[in-house]
């Protein structure tokens, strides 16, 4: 059995990563590992970067198609889609939030990771509202891979 | 502890009103349940056993479980998760004696319909909207609103665009209550209180409200009446403060009242975990979420979610007991062995002020038994259903079921057994053009919905 079926945690080997070309560009990281019934985030691609064989297989994503547009984060009801790029030493990551109060642009709050342990500060970098939060946050590099949410 | 905030929901609350709890005035607001304004004053005992005398709270939410009957305005055994409150009501403990007054002599009136539907819910409702294309529809809910469950589900849904999948479950039931409005008649606070095969279906129902009292014939009738909670056995289960999940999410995203403040949660179904994360987004917070299986049964974007806001899902652990002076105050949780067994040693003192049971459901059954139709153990289905076959009818003529009443599902599936059932009930008193094609189109969207 795997840990994410115990515990309820993806490591990273579960996923599919990105080189470090794709994370310069900025791409979308989907941690949707098991098969369910869905599939919004092929229909919201403008590139077709995400395919599913059926509605019930996993997706696939080509890195090498996706823009990083962020559509696809918004529209996963699994809230399961992040938006990694990284710019020199930092990371920017983009997340779905929905609770309150919302972080504010400008300022710092705590990473998580995928057990919701802080692991580092984070500052926010842009906060675009809606009754599903997106918040861009901005780390060192080395989080990237294992920053997946914030405390405010 | 009413929530004020919420990052998916806004409650608007109606006029302030005043009613009377065991003769202390209590402020409320219209359009919400006795029980609701009760919890919000922080009073959670509302009922006691019969024989010994146990303090009962609220556990179901929905009208199904009989754990908040209180008198209200005289009249024993109402029950106050579903009963709205009203500017001057007396609410007291419950005593089972009729007062001695006169009652009013009860209206009848009758109805006629093509298809009568019991249960406004994601099937009901659904149901509703594929037969009233063709055909005269009433719809009846003991509810004060339609929407079943879904009126509480402020997650996004799975499924394809077709399936309306990233709309919330509460958007839904917007839309589909909208969309059977149109056409069909609908009977709300009215309980379907019995069926009579009178060489016609025939259904007695009584509006709690006015105390009007239905004789409706119909041609067909589809049952989607859902399912009920199921309790788990330990100590201190009948504590005030050990609700169902389901009973949670109604006091909390209906009526915006907390069920306390730090709760943990036995089952991570999808139930159990959907359920973790909005105690968090309303402002609660949740110790841990108890699974007795080795694995977690529901998604695990729905786990994830939960892991990365820090709760933990202790798998292969099950609830020994609760404990709390008149309500918990906290949860004594142990491993599990193989054989299912407490392993010793292993317990966890948790506290805690409530715990949410999401240990599965029960198909709803008790209604649809009086119509005959043979009622089947199937274990995979959720227990005791009435059989039916892919058009979802029963083994009585005319009667069908949908939803979690046929088998407990998703709300996706109860949608369009819900079509399924509306589309086949029409066709067998009028043509439809194309059935053969629609029908087929539903029945293949099921079956691709099952297989994840
Ligand atoms: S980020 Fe944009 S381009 Fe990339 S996969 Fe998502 S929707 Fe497609
Ligand atoms: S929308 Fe989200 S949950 Fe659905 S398949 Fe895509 S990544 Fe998975
Ligand atoms: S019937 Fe009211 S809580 Fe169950």
């Amino acid at each position: 059995m795997k840990r994410w079926e115990r515990e309820g945690v993806a490591e990273l080997e579960d996923l599919n990563l990105p080189d470090e070309e794709h994370l310069k560009k900025g791409v979308a990281i989907i941690e949707c590992i098991q098969e369910i019934p869905c599939n919004p985030c092929v229909d919201a691609c403008p590139t077709k970067a995400i395919s599913m064989e059926n509605i019930n297989a996993l997706p696939e994503i080509d890195y090498d198609k996706c823009v990083g547009c962020g559509k696809c984060v918004e529209v996963c009801p699994g809230l399961a889609v992040f938006l990694v790029k990284v710019v020199d030493d930092f990371a920017l990551i983009t997340l779905p939030y929905e609770f309150l109060p919302l972080p504010e642009e400008g300022s710092i709050v705590k990473a998580l990771n995928r057990e919701g342990k802080e692991i580092c500060d984070a500052a926010v970098k842009k906060v675009k509202k809606g009754k599903t939060t997106i918040v861009t946050i901005e780390l060192p590099k080395e989080y990237a891979m294992e920053a997946r949410n914030i405390k405010v | 502890m009413r929530i004020e905030e919420h990052p998916i929901l806004d409650f608007k609350r109606g006029r302030e009103i005043y009613f009377y709890y065991n003769g202390k005035k209590i402020r409320a607001y219209e359009g919400e349940t006795i029980a609701a304004a009760l919890h919000a004053t922080g009073v959670k005992v509302l009922s006691k056993s019969l024989k010994l005398e146990r303090q009962r709270g609220f556990f179901c939410g929905i009208g199904k479980c009989s754990s908040c009957l209180m008198k209200v305005d005289g009249v024993p055994n109402v029950r106050t998760c579903i009963t709205l409150v009203k500017d001057g009501m007396v609410v007291e403990d419950n005593d089972m004696e009729l007062p001695e007054k006169e009652y009013p002599r009860c209206k009848f009136e009758k109805m006629e319909c093509d298809i009568a539907i019991v249960g406004g819910g994601p099937a009901g409702l659904s149901a509703a909207i594929e037969a009233s294309q063709y055909a005269d529809v009433l719809i009846i809910d003991e509810n004060h609103q339609l929407g079943g469950q879904l009126i509480k589900q402020t997650h996004k849904f799975f499924g394809s665009k077709k399936q309306r999948a990233g709309t919330r479950g509460i958007e839904i039931a917007k839309i589909l209550e909208e969309e059977a409005r149109k056409n069909c008649r609908v009977l709300l606070n009215t309980s379907v209180i019995g069926y009579y095969d009178r060489g016609y279906h025939f259904l007695a129902a009584v509006n709690r409200v006015d105390g009007i009292i239905y004789e409706i014939k119909a041609k067909k009738i589809i049952f989607a009446t859902g399912a009920q909670e199921n309790m788990l056995v330990f100590e201190g289960n009948d504590l005030p403060g050990v609700y169902g999940a389901g009973g949670v999410q109604t006091l909390m995203n209906v009526y915006g009242v907390k069920p306390g403040e730090k709760g943990i949660i036995i089952g991570a179904g999808n139930v159990g975990l959907i359920l973790a994360y909005q105690l968090l987004q309303a402002g609660m917070e949740v110790a841990c979420i108890v699974e007795a299986l080795p694995k977690i049964g529901g998604y695990f974007v729905h786990a994830a979610k939960v892991r990365r806001c820090g709760i933990p899902i202790y798998t292969s652990h099950s609830i020994k007991e609760a404990y709390g002076n008149g309500s918990v105050e906290g949860a004594i949780i142990a491993k599990l062995d193989e054989n299912w067994k407490f392993i010793e040693g292993s317990e966890k003192d948790i506290k805690c002020d409530f715990i949410c049971l999401a240990v599965g459901l029960t198909p709803a059954i008790r209604l649809i038994a009086q119509t005959g139709a043979t009622i089947s153990f199937i274990n995979e289905a959720g227990g005791w259903i009435a059989l039916h076959n892919e058009y979802m009818e029963t083994t009585k003529e005319g009667i069908y079921v949908a939803g979690d009443l046929a088998n407990i599902e998703e709300a996706s599936t109860a949608m369009i057994e819900g079509r399924i059932a509306g589309l086949h009930a029409v066709h067998t008193i009028k043509q439809i053009p194309n059935f053969e094609e629609k029908i087929r189109e539903y029945m293949e969207e099921l079956e691709i919905f099952r297989q994840g």
